[in-house]
C-alpha cells in the first residue's frame, strides 16, 4: 500500500433493512486515510447503522464493501474489521463495568497475552489517556463501575486508540463528546486532528455543529437512510448543514386555523423538567395537544415519567401510551379486550368482581372506534400486528377517564395508514377537552400539536406555538448552534 | 501506509490526587470485599468462645468435614452466576455424581470415569443450548434437575453403594498443622481466584457477565465463553460429588439436594451479585464456610434441629442486610 490517497474503505450501494424498515438505502461513501469524515443527520437517519456495518457488528444486505480493492461484504465480521485496522467507539458505552480499566483494555487488545499483561495493559492505556486527555486522573486499577460517565467515555475513546502489534487505520467515534465537558471535548478533537494529520482516518458523528465544522475535512449529511450530500467542511455553514438535514419541507396542513387555547384558565399541567435551569416549565392547557420535540433521549421521556409519577402520587387521573410496546406496553399473555380494559377496571366493577359483559362492551366499542383489525377481541394481543397492538394501547388510554394523556413516542414502527387513523382520534378527543402531551421523534407529527417544546440536554430550550412551527426552527433548537 | 503511532506524551500532571469521592467508594469496596471474611471470623470467634474445645485440629476437622463439597459446589455455582445465569440442578447433579461414584466408579472404574466426563460434556452442551436458543438458564437447569435425580434413582434405588477405597483414603488425608479441609479450601480459593480474577482468560469470562453486548462487539464468542464456564462448573460439580461420597462412603439419590440453595447462598454471602459478572472466588469459599459453621454454631447453642434451618436463614438475612447497607454506601456520592 504505497498510494496514500487510495481509499481505506469504499462503500457502494450499501443497504440494510430491519423487517419492514429500511434503515439504509443505497449508501455510497468513501473513507480515505489522513482525513476526518463527519457524519451528520437527524435521529434515525441511519448513521449508527452505517457505522455498525463498517465495524462489522451488523452485516449489510446489499451493495459492496471494498477494502484494498476487494469486496469483503460476505463474511465480514468484527474480526475482519479489526484486521483492517477499524476500531469503533459506539454510542452506547461498551466497557464492562465489573472490570478494571486495564482489564477492559485487554479485551480489545488480543496482543496482551504474556505474563504481566495486566501491568502492560495499564501502562498502555494510561499512556494513551495521557496523550489524548492530559490531567485525566484515571488510574488503570480502577473498576469502571466506579468511574463517572465522562471518565468512562474517556477510557473507551483511549482504548480505541490503543493497540498492540496491530495496525490502526480508521477510528469511528459515534457521538464521543456527548458526555464530555467542553474542555475535555476540545482535547479529544485536538487529538483527532493530530491523528488525522499523521495519516489516520477518523469518522466523527456528533450533533454539535460547531465541533463538526471545526474538526472535519469532509462532512456527509444523512437523511432517511441515504447520504444526501457530501462536501468539504469548508463548503458548509451552520445554516446550510441544518438545511441539508431536513427532509423536503412540507407545507403545513392549513385545514386548521391555529387558535391558542392559552386563555385565562389555569393550565392542567405545569411541569419543570428535572434538569431545567432557567425555570421554563412545560405547560398544557385543557384541550391542548402539546408536543415534545428534539433529538431522541434529551429528557422528553423522563419528563413524561416524572409527570406520571407526580400525578399518580397526588391521586390525579393520568394515562400513558408507551412507545416501547414490548417492555412497557402490552400484557403479552392477555387478550386484546383485557389489555384495553385494564386501566378502567373501576368503571367495570360489579360488586367485588369485574362485569364480563361490560368489559366485552367496552372492548367492542373501542374495536369499532379504533378500527382494530381482529375477528375476535378475545384473541391474544400478540395475534395483532404491531400497528394494531399500538391501537389497542391507545384504546386503553382513551377508554380510561383520564383528562391527561401522555404519549411516549407511540408511533414507533407504525405504518402510515394507522397513524392517520390515530391522529384523527387524538384530535377528536382533544376537541372534547382532553389534554395530550406527546413526545415524538418524527417531525411531521408535530404538525398536529398546538404547542411544541424542543428539548436539549434534559431541558426545554424552545417553546413554539404551532403557527411559528417550522422544521428548520426545531432542527436549529435541537442542535447546539454554538461551539460547546 | 504507515499506521499512526500514539502521540508523544505530554508530561502527566504530578501525583494523582485521590478525590474524596474516590476514597469513599474505595472504602465501601474494601468493606464489601472484607465482609465475607469478617462474618466468618465473627462466627468462628463466637464458636470458640462457646466451645473452646472446637479450637483444635480435631475440632476444626469435625466442624469443617463437610465444608469442602459445599465449597466446591459454591465455586461451580459461582462460575454459572458469572454469566448472569443460575444453576438449579447443581444439588441433584452432585447427588447423581455421588451415586455414579458409589456404584459404577467402584465396580467398573473405566466406565465410571467415562460417565463423569460425559457429565461435564452435558454441562458444556447445556451452556451451548442456553446460549444459542436464548433459553432462561433457570428453566433449563430446573428441568435438568429432574433428569439428574431420575438418573441417580435408576443407579441407586435405595441408599447404599460404596465409594472406591482410594477416594475414601484421599478425603481422609491427615495434613500437618491445618486440617485437610482447610488446606483444600485455601488451595481452591486461591487457584480459582488466580484463574478467574487474575488471568487473561478470566477477564474475558467475567467481561461476558458485565456487558455481553460489548464483548460480542469486541469480537469475542459468547458461545465459547458460556460453554467454557458451564463445563468448568460441571467439573467442579463432579469434584464436589466425589468428595462428598468419599466422606460419606455410601450414596443416596437425594443426598445433596440442598446444595443447590446452599451454593447460591454461598456465592451471595461471599459478595457475588446475581447479575453483572461481579463474583469473588475467595468470597464464595468463605461464604460456603460461613454457612457450614452457622450450622455448627446453632448446634453448640443447643437450638433444636427443628429450628436450625430457620435460624440459618436468619443468619443469612443478617449478613445480606449488612451487604445492602455497604452497597448503599458505595452508591451514595460522598
Amino acid at each position: 500500500m504505497t498510494v496514500t490517497q487510495a481509499a481505506l474503505v469504499d462503500l457502494k450501494g450499501v443497504g440494510k433493512r430491519f423487517g419492514a424498515v429500511r434503515a439504509l438505502n443505497d449508501v455510497d461513501l468513501t473513507f480515505r486515510p489522513g482525513e476526518c469524515l463527519g457524519l451528520i443527520g437527524h435521529n434515525g437517519a441511519g448513521k449508527s447503522t452505517l457505522m455498525h456495518i463498517l465495524a462489522g457488528t451488523l452485516s449489510a444486505d446489499s451493495g459492496t464493501v471494498l477494502m484494498g480493492g476487494a469486496d469483503v461484504r460476505n463474511g465480514y465480521s468484527v474480526q475482519v474489521a479489526r484486521q483492517h485496522g477499524i476500531r469503533c467507539v459506539f454510542q452506547e458505552l461498551s466497557l464492562c463495568p465489573n472490570l478494571t480499566v486495564a482489564e477492559n483494555t485487554r479485551l480489545t487488545c488480543p496482543g496482551l497475552r504474556d505474563f504481566g499483561w495486566r501491568r502492560k495493559a495499564g501502562a498502555l492505556i494510561v499512556a494513551t489517556l495521557d496523550s489524548i486527555f492530559p490531567d485525566h486522573r484515571i488510574s488503570p486499577g480502577e473498576v469502571v463501575a466506579d468511574l463517572p460517565i465522562a471518565q468512562r467515555q474517556m477510557v473507551e475513546i483511549a482504548r480505541a486508540f490503543t493497540c498492540v502489534d496491530e495496525h490502526l487505520a480508521l477510528v469511528i467515534l459515534d457521538e464521543p463528546t456527548s458526555s464530555l465537558d467542553a474542555r475535555v471535548a476540545g482535547q479529544l478533537l485536538h487529538h483527532v486532528r493530530r491523528y488525522v494529520e499523521s495519516g489516520g482516518c477518523v469518522v466523527l458523528i456528533s450533533h454539535i455543529l460547531g465541533e463538526m465544522l471545526a474538526t472535519c475535512d469532509r462532512i456527509a449529511v444523512m437523511s432517511d437512510g441515504c447520504v444526501v450530500e457530501v462536501r468539504g467542511a469548508s463548503a458548509f455553514t451552520h445554516a446550510s448543514l441544518v438545511e441539508c438535514m431536513g427532509t423536503v419541507s412540507k407545507p403545513q396542513d392549513q385545514d386548521r386555523v391555529f387558535v391558542s387555547r392559552r386563555d385565562g384558565q389555569p393550565p392542567v399541567v405545569e411541569q419543570l423538567p428535572a434538569r431545567q435551569q432557567n425555570g421554563q416549565a412545560v405547560a398544557a392547557w385543557p384541550g391542548e395537544i402539546v408536543g415534545l420535540a428534539g433529538l431522541a433521549g434529551q429528557g422528553q421521556s423522563q419528563l413524561l415519567v416524572q409527570l406520571l409519577r407526580e400525578r399518580i402520587a397526588s391521586g390525579k387521573r393520568v394515562a400513558m401510551v408507551a412507545g416501547d410496546r414490548q417492555t412497557d406496553g402490552v400484557f403479552s399473555l392477555w387478550s386484546i379486550a383485557e389489555n384495553i380494559s385494564i386501566s378502567s377496571l373501576a368503571a367495570l366493577r360489579h360488586g367485588l368482581l369485574i362485569d364480563p359483559q361490560a368489559e366485552q362492551a367496552m372492548a367492542a366499542k373501542w374495536q369499532q372506534r379504533m378500527n382494530i383489525r381482529t375477528p375476535d377481541m378475545n384473541n391474544p394481543i400478540l395475534s395483532l400486528s404491531g400497528g394494531n397492538q399500538q391501537k389497542a394501547l391507545f384504546a386503553r388510554a382513551l377508554a380510561s377517564d383520564s383528562e391527561l394523556i401522555l404519549m411516549d413516542d407511540p408511533m414507533r414502527g407504525v405504518d402510515v395508514g394507522t397513524k392517520r387513523e390515530v391522529y384523527a382520534i387524538i384530535k377528536e378527543e382533544a376537541a372534547r377537552g382532553r389534554t395530550f402531551i406527546w413526545y415524538s421523534t418524527e417531525l411531521e407529527e408535530l404538525n398536529h400539536c398546538d404547542h411544541i417544546y424542543v428539548f436539549r440536554n434534559g431541558q426545554a430550550v424552545a417553546d413554539l406555538p404551532r403557527n411559528e412551527l417550522s422544521e428548520a426552527q426545531i432542527l436549529r433548537s435541537s442542535f447546539q448552534e454554538e461551539v460547546a | 501506509m504507515n499506521a499512526p503511532q500514539p502521540m508523544t506524551l505530554k508530561k502527566p500532571p504530578a501525583a494523582n490526587t485521590v478525590d474524596r469521592a474516590a476514597g469513599g467508594v474505595n472504602r465501601a469496596r474494601w468493606l464489601r470485599n472484607a465482609l465475607p471474611g469478617i462474618s466468618l471470623v465473627v462466627l468462628l470467634a463466637t464458636i470458640f468462645i462457646m466451645q473452646p474445645r472446637a479450637m483444635s485440629y480435631m475440632g476444626m476437622n469435625l466442624m469443617l468435614n463437610l465444608a469442602v463439597p459445599i465449597a466446591l459446589a459454591t465455586i461451580a455455582q459461582m462460575l454459572i452466576i458469572t454469566v448472569n445465569d443460575l444453576d438449579l440442578s447443581l444439588g441433584s447433579f452432585i447427588s447423581f455424581v455421588a451415586c455414579v461414584a458409589a456404584t459404577l466408579l467402584n465396580d467398573h472404574p473405566l466406565l465410571g470415569c467415562l460417565v463423569l466426563l460425559g457429565c461435564i460434556g452435558v454441562y458444556a452442551l447445556l451452556g451451548a443450548l442456553i446460549h444459542s436458543r436464548r433459553l432462561p438458564a433457570i428453566v433449563v437447569t430446573l428441568g435438568m434437575s429432574f433428569i439428574w435425580v431420575g438418573g441417580a434413582v435408576l443407579l441407586l434405588p435405595a441408599p447404599g453403594g460404596s465409594a472406591p477405597q482410594w477416594l475414601q483414603a484421599l478425603v481422609k488425608i491427615k495434613t500437618p498443622v491445618l486440617p485437610f479441609a482447610i488446606v483444600v479450601c485455601v488451595v481452591l480459593a486461591v487457584a480459582v481466584h488466580l484463574f478467574l480474577m487474575r488471568s487473561r482468560f478470566g477477564v474475558v469470562l467475567r467481561g461476558a457477565g458485565g456487558n455481553p453486548l460489548a464483548m460480542a462487539k469486541a469480537g469475542w464468542s459468547l458461545l465459547r465463553i458460556k460453554v467454557t464456564l458451564y463445563a468448568l462448573a460441571g467439573g467442579f460439580g463432579v469434584l464436589s460429588g466425589l468428595f462428598l461420597v468419599g466422606l460419606t462412603t455410601s450414596a443416596d439419590a437425594n443426598m445433596a439436594l440442598r446444595y443447590t440453595l446452599l451454593s447460591i447462598a454461598g456465592v451471595i454471602l461471599g459478595g457475588g451479585e446475581f447479575t453483572g459478572g461481579r463474583v469473588s472466588p475467595i468470597g464464595a469459599v468463605l461464604g460456603a464456610l460461613t454457612l457450614v459453621l452457622a450450622g455448627s454454631l446453632l448446634s453448640f447453642i443447643r437450638i433444636s434441629p427443628d429450628w436450625q434451618i430457620g435460624a440459618q436463614g436468619a443468619i443469612l438475612i443478617l449478613v445480606l442486610a449488612l451487604r445492602t447497607a455497604v452497597n448503599r454506601l458505595e452508591v451514595r456520592p460522598v
